[in-house]
């Protein structure tokens, strides 16, 4: 008999405490899965976030470090600069890299950390039950955006794919999701790619996963999955911002 | 080893990297930008050295906290509002349970403040700063010597213990120029960090880790901690008696004030007047039991600081009501004069 499908090693056996139809379960997995096919598990050190994410330290069966509130990128470069041979990654969501942390994500990029950032962008902060994020997309309700977010009250969602593509330190920034086994399967390719971006020592790698958040976006699993791509993708165009060593295609295509 | 004439803040640098710290991380601030300067000046010529100028003084603590994760000796150093900033990267490692090495060279305050000695950092340093309930080990030198000999004690009583050690100096002692001779040195043994993340080769993952959600096991993280900070207790006060032998009145001064204080005991018992001091050099753990068997020979005590009174309130509890403890200090970067002490002194005496 063959084994044709297991469960990663680089994933224990917790049960994950996602809520039904999110996407963070689909995320491990992929990534987990590249660990383990580029052989990696015993040289990994993974950085957890605050935010729905924060029991990753859980889940990856992987050394793990939990930072402090979007302090990830800070935390890793520490790590990644006595252990230049170990692959390092961060694993945060949108709050955590795009509001308290931007400092921290903008600065690792900039210096062109060799480290791989799995960026969750659910539009929304998950884990304190479906606040403002600053992904959140123009118009959406979230409990501090009650009447939904304006542009002149709340500023626009920020599109950190499109940002550190412009910074030198930048090797690799790709948008995905994970709203449909095809786009799952692109999603695994973009993250397999980071993963070889820093094994390469080219520079700070990105993969930004458009993720579903049916419980706080107060949506069926179903809706949530087309609202990500009917709605989402209008602000967070997918595709590959940049590649330094690969083909990729230029500006969200 | 020959002697050489150095500036504080580089001999804490030089220090350290006798100590085995090959990776700092700091932000530009005044009064401690000569020991950044110095570790960016040297630790490029060694191997496996890192130096890093961070984008804040919280990337900075945090970078901090992810190489002390990997195993390395690091370090910091700030000042007063600096310090503040770190305070969140400060209560994470003192939770997770991480060694390293954190300067203060402080500076007048509140706020922004000025960049004239001052010892107002006091709270921040020995009672938390951040959040939790959690304690520093906290040094304060008061020489350029000493600097240079307990930078190499932190780091190996941060390994020992696992604990952020805190180097709570000061502009002016950060600043000046003394003798100092290299006399210590000690190194890093990764081999024992079998805590630090570093890859799970053989071995189940290393987690480090502050959050517990069940408060019946954060209890118990609590209670372990606070079993640490007793053995602390019991193991590394440090203090220094002068002139106490016949001491009535005891002057009580850390880092810079107590050399302002020695020179006004010398000149007191040329007067007649029978002084002597006690310098507190741990902080914490703060040497309580000196103190209060002090309070058994002597008829009053004189705490003098740079800020608004802060370590007396220690020595008060210390003391418990036993004998009067009076205070004087100055504020806002201003030091206070020998003769200033000395009148206090004779007030007292009367």
């Amino acid at each position: 008999m063959k084994t044709l499908l297991k469960k990663p090693e680089s994933l224990t056996d917790a049960p994950m405490h996602y809520c039904p139809g999110c996407g963070h379960g689909i995320v491990h997995r992929l990534l987990a899965e590249a660990i383990d096919e580029f052989g990696l598990r015993e040289k990994t050190v993974g950085i957890a976030p605050v935010g729905c994410a924060v029991f990753a330290y859980n889940y990856f069966n992987v050394d793990m470090i939990e930072a402090p509130h979007g302090r990830a990128p800070a935390v890793a470069t520490g790590v990644k600069r006595v252990l230049p041979e170990n692959f390092v990654f961060t694993y945060q969501g949108d709050g955590d890299l795009a509001a308290i942390g931007t400092a921290e994500t903008v600065h690792a990029a900039n210096r062109g950390e060799n480290l791989t950032v799995i960026f969750i962008n659910n539009a929304i902060y998950g884990m304190t039950g479906g606040q403002m994020a600053p992904t959140t997309v123009l118009s959406q309700k979230t409990n501090t955006t009650p009447y939904g977010r304006q542009a002149a009250l709340h500023g626009y969602p920020i599109k950190i794919c499109e940002l550190l593509s412009t910074m030198e330190g930048v090797a690799f920034a790709e948008r995905v999701t994970v709203s449909s086994p095809a786009n799952i399967i692109k999603a695994k390719a973009a993250i397999r790619r980071a993963v070889e971006t820093q094994l390469n020592k080219e520079g700070f790698s990105i993969v930004e996963v458009l993720s579903q958040c049916p419980t706080n976006w107060g949506m069926k699993p179903l809706d949530a999955l087309k609202w990500v791509e009917e709605e989402m993708t209008k602000t967070f165009p997918l595709g590959n911002f940049k590649d330094k060593k690969g083909n990729g295609k230029k500006g969200g295509q | 080893m020959q002697k050489m004439l150095m500036e504080g803040n580089e001999a804490v640098a030089e220090s350290a990297l006798r100590a085995g710290c090959t990776h700092y991380f700091g932000y530009p601030i005044t009064p401690q930008t000569e020991l950044s300067e110095y570790l960016a000046r040297e630790m490029p010529k060694r191997k496996d050295c890192f130096f890093m100028q961070a984008e804040s003084e919280i990337a900075a603590i945090n970078m901090v906290l992810g190489a002390s994760s990997a195993g390395a000796r690091a370090m910091t150093s700030s000042s007063g509002p600096g310090i503040s900033l770190k305070q969140e990267g400060i209560s994470y490692i003192a939770a997770c349970s991480l060694p390293c090495v954190i300067v203060n060279m402080e500076r007048g305050g509140p706020g922004l403040g000025n960049i004239a000695p001052s010892q107002a950092d006091y709270f921040q340093a020995v009672k938390g700063g951040g959040h939790g309930d959690y304690r520093l080990i906290v040094l304060a030198p008061n020489s350029v010597q000493e600097l240079a000999d307990l930078t190499v004690d932190a780091f190996d009583l941060a390994d020992k213990y696992r604990n952020p050690v805190m180097i709570l100096g000061d502009g002016l002692l950060g600043q000046m120029m003394e003798s100092v001779e290299f006399k210590k040195s000690s190194k890093n043994d990764v081999s024992k960090k079998t805590w630090a993340t570093r890859g799970a080769k053989g071995r189940k993952p290393n987690i480090i880790n502050s959050l517990y959600l069940n408060p019946v096991e954060l209890e118990q993280v609590n209670l372990k901690l606070q079993e640490k900070y007793r053995e602390i207790e019991k193991n590394e006060k440090r203090c220094e008696f002068y002139e106490m032998e016949d001491a009535e009145y005891a002057i009580v001064a850390f880092g810079i004030m107590s050399r302002i204080a020695k020179s006004v005991v010398n000149e007191a018992r040329q007067k007649g007047i029978k002084a002597g001091l006690i310098r507190p050099i741990t902080l914490w753990p703060f040497p309580s039991k000196k103190i209060a068997g002090a309070a058994e020979k002597t008829k009053a005590f004189i705490v003098t600081e740079l800020n608004a009174g802060q370590m007396v309130e220690d020595v008060r509890l210390a003391v418990n009501g036993k004998k009067p403890v009076h205070f004087i200090g100055r504020l806002g970067g201003m030091l206070l004069t020998p003769q200033q002490l000395m009148e206090k002194l004779e007030e007292v005496a009367k």
